[in-house]
């Protein structure tokens, strides 16, 4: 007779519920807190108790993230720099050749008329001749001039300070249609080209730090794949009494989250001794130029950057060399 | 508590190290496994044990089909049995405490609890004052009921011994079995593997002996319901 029976959890080879049987759900997920910082203070405790292989790695890896960082630095230092640089930017309005003074004050007072121009000096032509004849080499070729070829030049300035490229256009088209005047000349090409470059070298750290990241996943996870493999036996015992893959691995991931940590702070701690070496020497650049320009240091920002940064890509590296190393490993 | 339908086990590139082996350990009950050297004694337990699997053939533990079952469950069938080793397989860079707290930890329990019953284990065994030493300073016996401990910490339904007394005098092999037999008689399911005669024939418990991979004797062939 077969005699049909509900059958029951452990029939279905389904858990009891908890590790203790009838603990209740609180428990274990207690336990389950208790078990996170027990982790990450054990493997803390192991890296802290082997320092030399420790600060090793932490070293290359700082040395790893500090180098984007420093180049960051020096970027956003550049860009500040060059900040002020297009307000000074001046227009060249050149005149028709051939004008006598007379016209030439009458053409000085339109352009002093129009909006936002401010006339800083006119270079007259002979003045333009006497600049010309000082440069070397010159000399012989102008001595065969019966006449002075080179026009009038007034020199304006955007009034506001601060303007940007297209209000300088704008000014210069304005400029431009004064009557009396050949052309209006921007003086902002190598401004431009700054920024250009600028943008480019920017891309360029970028591409460097995603490298150089990918570098820091690569010595994390060798070093935790070591680790592993110095581990053999105990991961083989841990598992023997019932350890999952997720107890196991769990002091491995921190182990890399710490070196990354620790290769963050080391970052950090590199650049701040680069720019407290470079203060001194910068202000005195700037001071013999006439600027305030001070170097900016590592801001808080970018600081809280470098430490995320390094703990992630430390969690991440671990991870990746710790799953497949596991899974090799089985008690025999 | 274990079942074997015609269970085979083959290594890689072997002949059969386990040959149709069929058996029946009902739940509560101590038996010894014994036979020659190579006879398939560890082999039959690494196969409870999940450390090896079953080439065919049924092996049931508390009805759970071990051939059918997960990768990510071997854990949880793991915490249910405690497993004695000859070898002790501790960890020489804990100390005693943390070797028998093992099983609790990787469980989740709480500290407080934890403590407890690590105490409670350890005192079993006679070893609670020696709960801050490393493992290395203990004698072979000693290491041995530490690695008891660990196998009864968390109060397993079935425990599992292979060799247990493998290296030690008769007296302490004695101390050893008579731990065993405490257990057995609140309830555990006790499965000890021995070619140690003497051991046999001073605790009267039922006994199952193989020989080249097959059952030779079965004192509870007849009992299996
Ligand atoms: N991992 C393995 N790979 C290949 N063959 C193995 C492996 N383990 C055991 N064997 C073989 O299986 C057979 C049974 O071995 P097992 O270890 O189960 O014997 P045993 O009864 O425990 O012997 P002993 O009393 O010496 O411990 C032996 O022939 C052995 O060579
Ligand atoms: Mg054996």
């Amino acid at each position: 007779m077969i005699v049909r029976r509900k059958r029951t959890r452990s029939q279905r080879g389904e858990p009891r519920r908890g590790p203790g049987r009838g603990r209740g759900w609180a428990a274990p997920l207690l336990g389950w807190l208790e078990e996170h910082p027990r982790a990450a203070l054990a493997s803390l405790g192991r890296l802290w108790r082997n320092p030399g292989s420790t600060l090793m790695t932490a070293l290359v890896i700082a040395i790893a993230l500090a180098l984007p960082g420093a180049l960051w630095i020096l970027l956003t230092n550049t860009q500040a720099a060059s900040e002020g640089w297009d307000s000074g930017a001046a227009i060249s309005v050149y005149l028709e050749a051939d004008l006598n003074e007379q016209a030439v004050a009458e053409v000085e007072q339109a352009l002093a008329g129009i909006d936002g121009a401010t006339l800083v000096r006119t270079i007259s032509d002979d003045e333009a001749l006497a600049e010309f004849r000082e440069m070397a080499g010159f000399d012989a070729a102008l001595a065969e001039l019966t006449d002075n070829p080179l026009p009038y030049v007034v020199v304006v300035e955007p009034t506001a300070t601060g303007a940007g490229a297209t209000e300088l256009g704008d000014l210069a088209d304005r400029l431009a249609g004064v009557t009396g005047v050949d052309r209006a000349q921007v003086d902002l090409e190598w401004v431009q080209r700054l920024h250009a470059l600028l943008a480019l070298i920017e891309r360029g750290i970028l591409l460097l730090a995603a490298l150089l990241g990918a570098g820091v996943l690569l010595i994390v996870g060798n070093t935790i794949r070591l680790d592993v493999l110095n581990r053999r036996s105990e991961i083989e015992v841990i598992k023997l009494i019932g350890g999952t893959d997720a107890f196991i691995q769990r002091p491995f991931l921190y182990g890399g989250f710490w070196y990354g940590l620790a290769g963050g702070i080391g970052a950090c701690g590199l650049l701040i001794l680069l720019t407290a070496l470079l203060a001194t020497p910068t202000a005195e650049l700037a001071e013999a130029y006439g600027s305030g320009f001070r170097l900016q240091g590592l801001g808080a920002r970018e600081a809280a950057f470098l430490l995320l940064g390094g703990g992630l890509l430390g969690l991440i590296g671990a991870r990746l060399a710790v799953g497949r190393h596991l899974r090799a490993i089985e008690p025999a | 508590m274990i079942r074997f339908d015609h269970v085979s086990k083959r290594y890689p590139g072997q002949r059969d190290a386990l040959c149709d082996v069929s058996m029946h350990l009902p739940a509560g009950e101590l038996a010894f496994l014994t036979g020659h050297s190579g006879a398939g004694k560890s082999t039959l337990l690494k196969l409870i044990a999940l450390i090896e699997r079953v080439t065919r053939g049924t092996a049931l533990i508390d009805n759970v089909n071990l051939a059918t079952l997960r990768r990510q469950r071997i854990p949880w069938l793991r915490r249910q049995m405690g497993i004695v080793f000859q070898n002790h397989q501790l960890l020489y860079d804990r100390s005693v405490f943390d070797n028998v707290a093992l099983p609790l930890v990787v469980a989740g329990y709480r500290s407080t609890e934890l403590g407890r019953r690590v105490r409670a284990a350890l005192k079993k065994v006679g070893l609670l004052e020696r709960e801050r030493a490393m493992p290395i300073t203990l004698s072979g016996g000693e290491q041995q009921r530490v690695g008891i401990a660990r196998a009864v910490v968390h109060r397993p339904k079935l425990l599992l011994a292979d060799e247990p007394t493998g290296n030690l005098d008769p007296e302490l092999s004695a101390e050893i079995m008579e731990l065993f037999v405490q257990f057995h008689q609140v309830g555990t399911t006790v499965l000890v593997a021995t070619h140690d005669i003497a051991l046999l024939k001073r605790f009267r418990y039922p006994v199952i002996a193989l020989a080249g991979g097959r059952v030779a004797h079965d004192d509870l062939a007849g009992e299996s319901a």
